[in-house]
Order: C-alpha cells, then structure tokens, then sequence
C-alpha cells in the first residue's frame, strides 16, 4: 500500500525528457506552475492540458503512474474545494438553511481544484524523470550566483538531494515496522481519531530510532571520505547545454508567452 | 490441522515497470508440529511467502487455508490468525518502541484483548523463554546488543503463544554462540510444546541440523520439497540457484569418490562422524 506513493520518486525510462539538463526542467516547472495560477479562462486550460500532455507522452511514465501519485493528496483536494464552494462570499445561486453557494464560489473551486491537480502532476513529471542527484545538481549549478550573496548553495543541495534520497528509503521502512507490528496484533486503521493517533506510536518510535541511525552512519561515511563541502569540488559530469536543451527552452518560452497572452486577452 | 498453500501467485507493484512476479504457482502443506526449513537465494520469494501465511500480503490468486478456512474470507478475522501464526521478522529494531523490555513484550498480549496483569504474566514467561537475563527486563530495548534485541523481538511474538512461529533469519548477524542457543531455544519449543516452527533461513548447517522438512524457493517458485537429506542429494542443481549444501555434504561426496564407501548423504557433523567411523570399523 506505503509503496503505492509516487511523489518524490524516480521512473527509469529512456525519453527526451528524461535526458533533459536538470536545470531546464527546473525552470521549466517554475515556469509551468506560474502559468497555472494565470490562466483563467477556457483557451488558457486547453493549452495548458496540451503542455503537460505532450510532456508526458514525450517523457514515456504511464499515465496511471501519475494518477497513483495524486492520491496521496485526494483529502486536501477534497477540503480546498469543499471550503471554497462553501465559504466564498457573493450572490447565492442556491440556498438551503444555513448553507449558501454563490456563482463565484462554484468558480473558484473548479479552479483551485484544477490547479491542485496540475500542479501536483507538473511537479510530479519532474521529479519521476529527474533522478535526485541531477535534480540537486541542476539546482546547484542554476542557483550557483547566489553563492555571491553568501548562501550556502551547495550545502543547500546537498541536503535536498540526501533528503530526496531517502523518501523511498523511509516509505519502504514505515512499511516494513507496519507489518512487524501488525504481526504483533497492531491495529492502524480502526478507532476513532485519538485512538488511531495512539496507534502511531509503535510505528514512529521505531522509524525516528532507525531514521537517526542511518542520519549519523552516513555522516559517518562522508567523514570517512574526507567530505568537507563544496569548496574545490569538481563533477564526474559536469553539466553542459545541448541543442535539445535550446529546443525545450525556445518552446517553454512559446508556451509562456501564449499563456499570458490568451490570460491579457480573454 | 495445518496451512495450505494452493496455487499462490503474487506480483509486486503490479502495472508499473518495476513490478517483480515474486511467487509463481506455489503450492505446499505445513502439518500442525513440523519444524519447518525454507532456503533461497536473495529474491527468491521465502519473505514474500512467509508473509502471506499470516495475512500481512495478499495473494494475487490462489488461496490459503488455516485449519481448513481461507483466511482471506471477509469473515475470517485477521487479528486472530494474526495471534495464532506469529511472524518474528529479520530486523528486530523494526518493532521495539516501548520504554522497557517487558512493557514492549506486553504488546502483543495487549492487543490480544487480554487484561494487563495476564499480558504481563505472559511477557514473564515469554523471556524466560528466549533466556534474557532478569536485570534486563525494565531496561531501555534501545541500549541492548543485537543479539538481545533479537531475543526480545522473538519474545515479543511468543508471548502471544502462537501456534506456529515463523521467523525470518532469526540468526542473521549474531555470533555462532548466540546463534546456537537461539536454534537450540526453538527446538526446544518445538519438542516441548508441539510448536510448528518455520525457519527461513541462509545457513544450510543450521537447517540441516534443526528441521524435519526443508523447501528450496528459486524464482518464486518451491524448487525442492523433502527431508535435507533428500534435499541435499541435489547439491549440484543447488548450486546453479545460487545455494550451497552443508560442507559436510561436500565432504562425503569427496570421500566417497576417492573410494571411501560412506554415506554420502550425511548432513550433519554428527552423522558425518558416524559414518566415517562405521567405514573406519570403529564405533565411538
């Protein structure tokens, strides 16, 4: 079941998105999610289906596999339409008691619901054709000028990119304490709300025990590879822009410009 | 009396690319007090298998009984066969998170229904049991040696009194004395209370030793199915799945093939020693 979660999570396939430079796909997300929160209108959702449409069937990962992973935010989708349908404020279209539902509220939900579930998709194709060593390295190199500022770039991604690594790690984990304590007669899915959070002790105990453990072996390990952070360090490979990379870069600024035209226009 | 396994597939991940075929047509018969051995390399399917006798996986067609009942039925309550066919898994870390040792022992009593004075009554015997040194019993599960958790884990299970017990490399990791006296503690249980005990282990010497029956797994599917005498006749075949037999079996095929007529089928040290003495016409 714990495997079924996708978020976060690499699909090996061999695509033109997955050989992409990390740094385009950045910018491309970036850029994606910012046009989902600008359209507004009909021609605007139309483009931005075709957009990411033509990114997945390009990048090869099954669709199901992308649904699997909006299931782990079914509930907050559910609760941001549910308040926005409800509580938005403006001329009732239909009233009973005390419950109210205007034409603006019915808007604002088919939108933020919408915008949920691409965002979560948008993300999601990044992250499942990225593996998290070039995504880090991508944000490193793309964000590299901050250094000037005095942020910490590569330590900053070097954390990102150990944490990313260890989702699956940890989602495989919490599984296994699962089964060792159901096999104890432990119940996590009956009971009340109370009841149901007494339930996680036997399984947060032994995952926060096993999470430090591994924390400390691999600093451990760095140690003992003479890691001292980012200073001088160079790349078995380094990365380089190629023609695709112009190519994906020319169309996401097509793409940009067509959004915000068809969002000014309509 | 006892578990069937009837045509059991399953499939992890199914529908992505990384979907794994773990059990391929497994059928088996596990009678009530047999002392049971499983082998097979990494990948093979023994965990896989071991957790669908306790419900913890479902199989993804085929069935399986306990006492004569599927216990996939919708009627058939989880939570009891769960108490009745207990499951020890290989990390014991997995499942330790109480403040001491006896209340951590106590948990899966507790979640029996029974009340707190008989769960503890339970967790005493329990570690008597698996041998823990009295001093230990309140202190932090998180401060003891491997071996100890491992004994505390087993202690855990046991306390529930299962009728079968199943573990999934009990020794792995532990030094040749504490791997003893857990096996030596499991046999006891066997003999003294009729457990049925399931034992998946890598060790061929401890399962040579210990079991009656021994199953060799290879890519999902049961290999070999017989004694560890039988078994270890197909040391060669054993071989190509990435398995060995005892070094002793290798011994005495090596004897016998250098013109010494004894049993190469010996599989234990102990057997061993007897028949190479009976050719040497001595007895101990």
């Amino acid at each position: 079941m714990l495997r079924d979660i996708t978020i976060g999570q690499y699909y090996q396939a061999d695509s033109v998105i997955h050989e992409l430079d990390p740094r385009v796909k950045l910018l491309g997300t970036f850029a994606y999610v910012i046009s989902v929160f600008i359209f507004r209108n009909i021609p605007g959702f139309v483009l931005m289906t075709l957009f990411i449409g033509l990114c997945i069937k390009l990048s090869k990962v099954p669709f199901k596999y992308m649904v699997k992973g909006l299931k782990a935010i079914v509930f907050i989708l559910l609760l941001t339409g549910v308040v926005n349908l409800f509580l938005t404020p403006g001329a009732p279209v239909f009233e009973w008691k005390f419950i109210a539902i205007s034409k603006q509220g019915i808007y604002n939900t088919i939108y933020m619901m919408t915008r949920l579930t691409y965002l979560v998709i948008g993300t999601s194709l990044m992250t499942l054709t990225t593996t998290p060593t070039r995504l880090t390295d991508g944000m490193e190199t793309g964000l590299g000028f901050l250094n000037k500022f005095k942020v910490p770039v590569h330590e900053i991604a070097m954390m990102m990119s150990i944490a990313l690594r260890f989702i699956p790690i940890l989602i495989e984990e919490t599984d296994k304490i699962m089964k060792a304590q159901m096999a104890r007669g432990a119940d996590f899915e009956s009971g009340n709300i109370i009841k149901k959070a007494k339930s996680m002790v036997p399984l947060l105990v032994p995952l926060f025990v096993s999470a430090w453990r591994r924390a400390g072996d691999l600093a451990m390990a760095m140690e003992a590879r003479c890691y001292n952070g980012g200073e001088g360090r160079t790349r078995m490979k380094p990365l380089r822009y190629c023609r695709t990379d112009y190519i994906a870069y020319l169309i996401m600024l097509i793409y940009m410009a067509l959004m915000i035209v068809l969002r000014v226009i309509f | 009396m006892s578990i069937i396994v009837n045509h059991v597939d399953f499939v992890y991940s199914e529908g992505t690319n990384t979907s794994q075929h773990a059990l391929k047509d497994v059928n088996l018969q596990i009678k009530d007090g047999e002392f049971l051995g499983i082998i097979g390399h990494t990948g093979s399917g023994k965990s896989t298998l071991i957790q669908h006798l306790n419900g913890l996986l479902k199989p993804a067609s085929g069935e399986i009984y306990y006492n004569g009942r599927d216990i996939n039925d919708k009627d058939f309550s989880r939570k009891e066969l769960r108490s009745k066919v207990g499951l020890v898994f290989q990390y014991p870390e997995y499942q330790l998170f109480e403040t001491t040792i006896f209340e951590d022992v106590c948990f899966g009593p507790k979640n029996q229904g029974l009340a707190p004075k008989d769960a503890g009554l339970r967790a005493f015997e329990a570690l008597r049991n698996v041998k823990l040194p009295k001093e230990l019993y309140y202190q932090s599960p998180f401060e003891l040696s491997g071996g100890q958790k491992r004994r505390v884990a087993i202690a855990g299970v046991l306390a529930m009194k299962p009728e079968v017990l199943i573990l999934d490399e009990p020794t792995a990791g532990l030094d040749p004395q504490g791997r003893d006296e857990i096996l030596e503690e499991l046999a006891r249980l066997h003999r003294e209370q009729n457990m049925t005990i399931i034992l998946v282990s890598h060790s061929m010497e401890d399962v040579a030793k210990y079991v009656d029956r021994l199953i060799v797994m290879d890519d999902g599917r049961v290999a070999y199915d017989g004694t560890p005498r039988e078994v270890f006749k197909h040391y060669e075949e054993l071989k190509k799945m990435g398995l060995s037999a005892p070094q002793v079996t290798y011994l005495m095929h090596d004897l016998k093939k250098r013109g010494f007529d004894v049993d190469e089928d010996a599989t234990t040290v102990a057997e061993a020693r007897d028949t190479i003495l009976a050719y040497l016409g001595k007895s101990r």
